[in-house]
């Protein structure tokens, strides 16, 4: 489904990712951690090319990642993303939200696109906020829309950038149900994460990684019981101890 | 009354200051209000009345006298019906679109219709409309139009340069910085001679654009190079988030625009844009320098007159009232839009 190979990017004279190797299958479930400044979230914006890559290989669904513009839109409409900060789209209510993409790339009718909008909110439990804008609403209720946005254009993958970083405590919760009901119904997901009850109940596998490598890839299983390294081990040790 | 003790006498500092400018104001209202009303002259068989009383009071009978050449210029004086309903055509849509009920494409449609009648009812030489020829245009019609068609052409186009000028194409920027900078580094009123002097110049023999048309083009250009910095600080306003969502969605650069940037980034500009409206409707007034008649020229030329010569205060404060209702018009309505627009989109997206 997603491949990288050999994949490196620089910022200037700093080097954010080195000789990444990673595969995803259809309907896996991965989740990236590592410190921060790692690359973790480099990594999962190069796969819808918010990032280009300087060198190696990215191919999403079968198509190589290039300065293509058309082959770059045709992967971003595959690949739903949610982000940290949420970034809906202020001027528009929650359903203007989710009907904006599928009407203007995808051409669906406006009442089409407006079932599946609405179809989603129940989905992520919100219809009753379906006509409200985005700063009307909790951060919980915002990213839960967000999330369905990404899922209005009914991509193949999620990818997820820290999704529950910028919540109150209160609110990680309902988005992470959310996110762990759409991973039992087989979507493929890749999730930069800090939440590793999360990581526990939902991955495939996790994904560590650490100035700008990947150091190691596991099963949750084997990487919580015995991590391979020792800054893996150093890792959990600070996120798990407290 | 408490409202009153809070903040108007809260200290005996506060209170000696509050009564010494309640003083001052009436000391210079009562006379003013004297002049203006109560001992004006509001209509006088001719000016000699107006000269036995100056000093104390005002004569409006000159306004009332000239008010059709200051309003409607060297119009045929039989003819001004038409810029008369120029006017009003103009007022009505103004109001019509400041009506968000009515931001729907016919809207569009009534632009275009209206501007179409205006041109033919000012110009004439069809439907048995007598011909006038642009040189006799003038007044508050003259400046409407500057102003009006200024801002509907310059618009647009501040919005191509502005983001021409964050284009990622080298070309493409180079050319819309060169031309922001060139125009605003140029005063307007250099632009109107050059538009009016040495553009003729560089035509083809026997090939001539004419002057209105020339002045015009000249405040085009200027108004969208100052508008484009405009809309450009609006632009830089929409967090990057916005650009990576819409990109996310599989977004085209032109959807993602016209879809998500360009209604945030207009909102967000609102105040300098009509900042930059109101600026430009007064500047039309220096057209006068290259021979239009625009309102300021018309008044000007009223009180030159032997006649009227001296009554140039009443004259002034006619012209500046009519500037200032347009103005303070446009500035509340963008008050209002801002607080109308802030209240249904409550915040901005991101905490």
């Amino acid at each position: 489904m997603i491949e990288l190979s050999g994949v490196n990017k620089w910022f200037g004279d700093f080097q954010a990712l080195k000789n990444i190797d990673l595969a995803v299958a259809r309907g896996e479930k991965i989740v990236v951690c590592g410190p921060s400044g790692s690359g973790k979230s480099t990594m999962i914006r190069l796969i819808n090319r918010l990032e280009a890559h300087q060198s190696g290989r990215i191919t999403v669904d079968g198509i190589e990642l290039t300065d293509d513009v058309k082959a770059i839109e045709q992967i971003r409409a595959e690949v739903g993303m949610v982000f940290q900060s949420f970034n809906l789209f202020p001027h528009l209510t929650a359903l203007e939200n989710l009907t904006l993409a599928p009407i203007w790339v995808r051409r669906t009718p406006k009442k089409e696109a407006e079932n599946l909008a609405m179809e989603l909110l129940v989905r992520v439990r919100i219809p009753e906020q379906a006509h409200k804008y985005p700063g009307q609403l909790s951060g919980g209720q915002q990213q839960r829309v967000a999330i369905a946005r990404a899922l209005s254009m009914r991509p193949k993958v999620m990818l997820f950038d820290e999704p529950t970083s910028a919540l109150d405590p209160e609110m990680i919760k309902e988005v992470l149900d959310v996110m762990v009901e759409l991973a039992r119904e087989g979507m493929t997901m890749i999730c930069v994460t800090h939440e590793m009850g999360f990581a526990r109940t939902v991955a495939d596998r996790i994904v560590f990684m650490d100035a700008g490598e990947i150091v190691e890839s596991a099963t949750p299983a084997d990487f919580f019981a015995a991590p391979k390294t020792e800054r893996a081990r150093l890792f959990l040790s600070q996120i798990l101890g407290h | 009354m408490s409202w009153l003790r809070a903040n108007m006498f809260s200290s005996w500092p506060n209170a000696i200051a509050t009564l010494l400018i309640v003083w001052l104001a009436w000391k210079l209202a009562v006379p003013f209000f004297d002049w203006a009303f109560v001992q004006a002259i509001w209509v006088a068989p001719d000016s000699q009345v107006c000269r036995d009383a100056k000093g104390t009071g005002a004569c409006w009978a000159l306004v009332h006298e000239k008010h059709r050449f200051m309003l409607f210029g060297t119009y045929p004086f039989e003819l001004q019906w038409r810029p008369v309903l120029v006017i009003v055509i103009l007022l009505a849509l103004y109001v019509v679109s400041a009506l968000r009920a009515c931001w729907r494409p016919w809207l569009a449609a009534a632009w275009i219709v209206g501007l179409a009648t205006i041109g033919v009812l000012m110009w004439g030489g069809v439907l048995g409309l007598r011909y006038v020829e642009n040189e006799r245009w003038g007044g508050l019609a003259l400046t409407l139009l500057l102003a009006t068609f200024g801002i509907a052409l310059a618009f647009p186009l501040s919005i191509v340069l502005a983001l021409g000028r964050r284009s990622e194409l080298p070309v493409l920027r180079l050319l819309c910085v060169i031309y922001i900078e060139l125009i605003r580094g140029v005063p307007l009123i250099s632009l109107l001679f050059m538009a009016s002097v040495m553009l003729p110049l560089f035509l083809p023999e026997g090939m001539s654009i004419d002057k209105l048309l020339r002045a015009q083009i000249a405040m085009t250009l200027f108004a969208a190079a100052y508008l484009a910095e405009v809309v450009r600080g609006g632009l830089q306003a929409v967090p990057r988030g916005q650009y990576e969502a819409a990109q996310a969605l599989g977004l085209s650069y032109w959807r993602m625009t016209l879809l998500v940037v360009l209604p945030q980034a207009l909102r967000i500009s609102i105040p300098p844009l009509v900042n930059t409206f109101i600026g430009f409707f007064k500047d039309t007034s220096l057209v006068l320098i290259i021979g239009l008649f625009d309102l300021l020229t018309t008044v000007k030329i009223s009180i030159g007159e032997p006649k009227w010569v001296g009554f140039g205060v009443e004259a002034y404060i006619f012209v500046s009232a009519v500037y200032f209702v347009f103005c303070f018009a446009m500035s509340r309505y963008s008050q209002n839009l801002e607080l109308e627009l802030a209240g249904s989109a409550a915040t901005g997206g991101a905490r």
